[in-house]
């Protein structure tokens, strides 16, 4: 039998590749010649990577229509900057905290609605949004509408280092029999279940681990960001992630991280100019539909696998 | 093996099965005939869970499973392919096979995202398997094909091949020769018979091709206006006055 096993060589290289890139851009910032200003560009790629690649897992993969991934950015938010300010709790547990709250709102969402067919979850999760903004609104304990005083815990290695964490947590689960068994319910639901696909099963669970990192994304943005206040997390965050993976191409993850680079870039360079920023974006996504409908990727994975020897690609 | 018992389902005021009563030895090799509209695919379709019956009852393996959801029912050992074909189109040939292993995948997600041990022997044991599998089917050659490029009788092999990665104890196969033309419908004829021999199967098939089934089943179910009108061999069937007017009756209009 052919011997498959962590260490080969794509996976190596991939390694090496992710250390050169740290290492730069590190180097970059010791030595100053980054500004500040970029540091913190840096840290928001690292939050919308997390936020595409996670709602690309319940989009994308899985078949999903969910509109409300910044409610659970909120939640991990709000509840991991309580850990690290409340609790002086350190930045790890902080970032869990945040993260499996999230998670846990999520199957609350999901368990409902995503034993219905159509769009229930779209409508459960624009509702779900809403709720969570009004609500941390309204509680004192979070700071209300005036927001909640956070501080700084966090660095760009811990961002980045996180970031890549939750890429390998998500591409490995794609790249399994679970993740075969989210990708055919996006591609027949019907057929699946005739196969012995608990389709409901992975629905729920493509959407709660969908939510954890969306947590976890939030915990990284509110230990960064010193202050968050309720209103950043609406709707425009939500349909500004959205973007990002269709953009990419709905079920490719190097898709999903292009395309919240692209976005996030631009966003920061557009921020002196909010009007221009929303005509741009609609300028993006009309040339894309017209040039490329299903994404700057479609559902292909940019990959090392031609270092491979033929006959070990994988779904997705 | 299968026992069908009273079984009904309506659509509103439609009765597309009545009263309907199947019963199946291990091992058989069984035909489901009649008309269009009959209500052949409806059966198929109360079998695995995918309408819940109006009356009646289910057993398998002298346990009930009508109210089960499809899954469960795949789970219990009953596999199937559909009539208008449902493979997981953009998916390539072994993707599909491998997806109806999953229920017997030997690692957790927590294996997979931690990348141990049991998911390398795991996905090798399943790569194996969906391979031998395609080759039966004689697919091997287009295992990273992707299934919706496959000329048709290939689709409707792989659809079987799917179904069998399931490891099912009975297989339903609703008009696997549909679509293929007399060669293929003779190769499917002689597949059928091996596969029911090789992999100990039970085996209940709808088809229009009078000549397969013929040739390969050894009871046939004749269904006319959701109530069986006939059953018995071959040679029964063909000279049953009662089938030979359901069926021209059809034809005459
Ligand atoms: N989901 C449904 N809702 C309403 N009516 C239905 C439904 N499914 C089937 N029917 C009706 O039940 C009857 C039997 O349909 P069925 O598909 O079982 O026939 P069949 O014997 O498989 O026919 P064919 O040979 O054309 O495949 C038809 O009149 C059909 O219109
Ligand atoms: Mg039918």
């Amino acid at each position: 039998m052919k011997r498959v096993s962590i260490l080969n060589r794509k996976n190596a290289l991939t390694l090496f590749l992710v250390i050169v890139m740290y290492a730069v851009i590190q180097g970059l910032i010791v030595t100053d010649i980054l500004p500040p200003l970029y540091t913190s560009t840096l840290i928001q790629v690292c939050v919308y990577v997390i936020l595409a690649a996670s709602l690309n897992l319940i989009n994308g993969i899985t078949g999903q229509f969910s509109i409300g991934h910044a409610g659970f950015m909120a939640i991990g938010a709000y509840l991991a900057g309580i850990v690290s300010v409340k609790f002086h709790g350190p930045l790890f547990l902080s970032l869990l905290v945040g993260g499996i709250v999230a998670a846990v709102a999520g199957f609350i969402v999901g368990l409902p609605t995503l034993r219905l067919r159509g769009d229930y979850l779209a409508i459960a999760t624009l509702g779900l949004g809403q709720i969570v903004m009004i609500i941390f609104q309204n509680i004192d304990y979070f700071g209300g509408a005036a927001g909640m005083q956070v501080g700084r815990h966090i660095n760009w290695s811990w961002a980045f280092w996180v970031t890549i964490i939750s890429l390998v947590v998500i591409h490995n689960f794609v790249n399994s029999t679970h993740g075969r068994a989210c990708i055919s319910v996006r591609e027949n639901e019907i057929a699946a279940e005739a196969m012995g696909v608990n389709t409901t099963k992975y629905k729920v669970l493509a959407f709660t681990l969908g939510a954890f990192f969306a947590g976890v994304a939030g915990g990284i943005y509110s230990n960064y960001m010193y202050f968050i206040q309720p209103t950043t997390f609406n709707f425009l965050t939500s349909f500004n992630i959205l973007v990002m993976v269709v953009l990419g191409g709905l079920g490719s993850m190097t898709g999903s991280i292009l395309g919240a680079l692209i976005m996030t870039v631009l966003n920061v360079a557009l921020s002196g100019i909010p009007s221009l920023r929303m005509v741009i974006t609609a300028l993006l996504l009309i040339i894309m539909m017209l040039f490329r409908p299903s994404g700057l990727m479609g559902t292909k994975e940019f990959n090392l696998n031609f270092l491979e020897k033929k006959g070990e690609r994988n779904v997705a | 093996m299968l026992k069908i018992g009273n079984l009904s389902k309506s659509f509103g005021g439609l009765k597309a099965v009545s009263n309907l009563n199947i019963d199946i030895k291990d091992g058989e090799l069984i035909g489901l005939i009649g008309p269009n509209g009959a209500g052949k695919t409806t059966v198929f379709n109360l079998i695995t869970g995918v309408y819940e019956p109006t009356e009646g009852e289910i057993l398998f393996r002298e346990r009930k499973i009508d109210g089960l959801k499809p899954y469960q029912v795949t789970h219990r050992g009953i596999a199937r392919t559909f009539q208008n074909i449902r493979l997981f189109a953009d998916l390539n040939v072994i993707d599909n096979v491998k997806i109806a292993y999953h229920q017997h995948a030997k690692y957790s997600s927590l294996g997979a995202i931690l990348r141990l041990p049991s998911y390398f022997k795991g996905e090798a044991e399943m790569e194996k398997k969906a391979l031998e599998l395609l080759k039966v089917f004689r697919l091997e050659g287009k295992a990273r094909e992707v299934a919706k490029n496959l000329p048709y009788g290939e689709q409707r092999r792989l659809e079987i091949a799917r179904a069998l990665a399931a490891e099912p104890k009975l297989l339903l196969l609703d008009e696997p020769a549909a679509g293929m033309n007399p060669q293929e419908t003779h190769e499917l004829m002689e597949l059928i018979r091996w596969i029911r021999d090789t992999f100990k199967l039970t085996i209940l098939l709808i088809e229009h091709d009078m000549s397969l089934v013929m040739g390969v089943c050894e009871r046939i179910y004749v269904l006319d206006y959701g109530t069986i009108i006939a059953q018995g061999g071959p040679d029964e069937i063909k000279s049953n006055p009662k089938v030979i007017e359901a069926y021209l009756g059809e034809e005459a209009i």
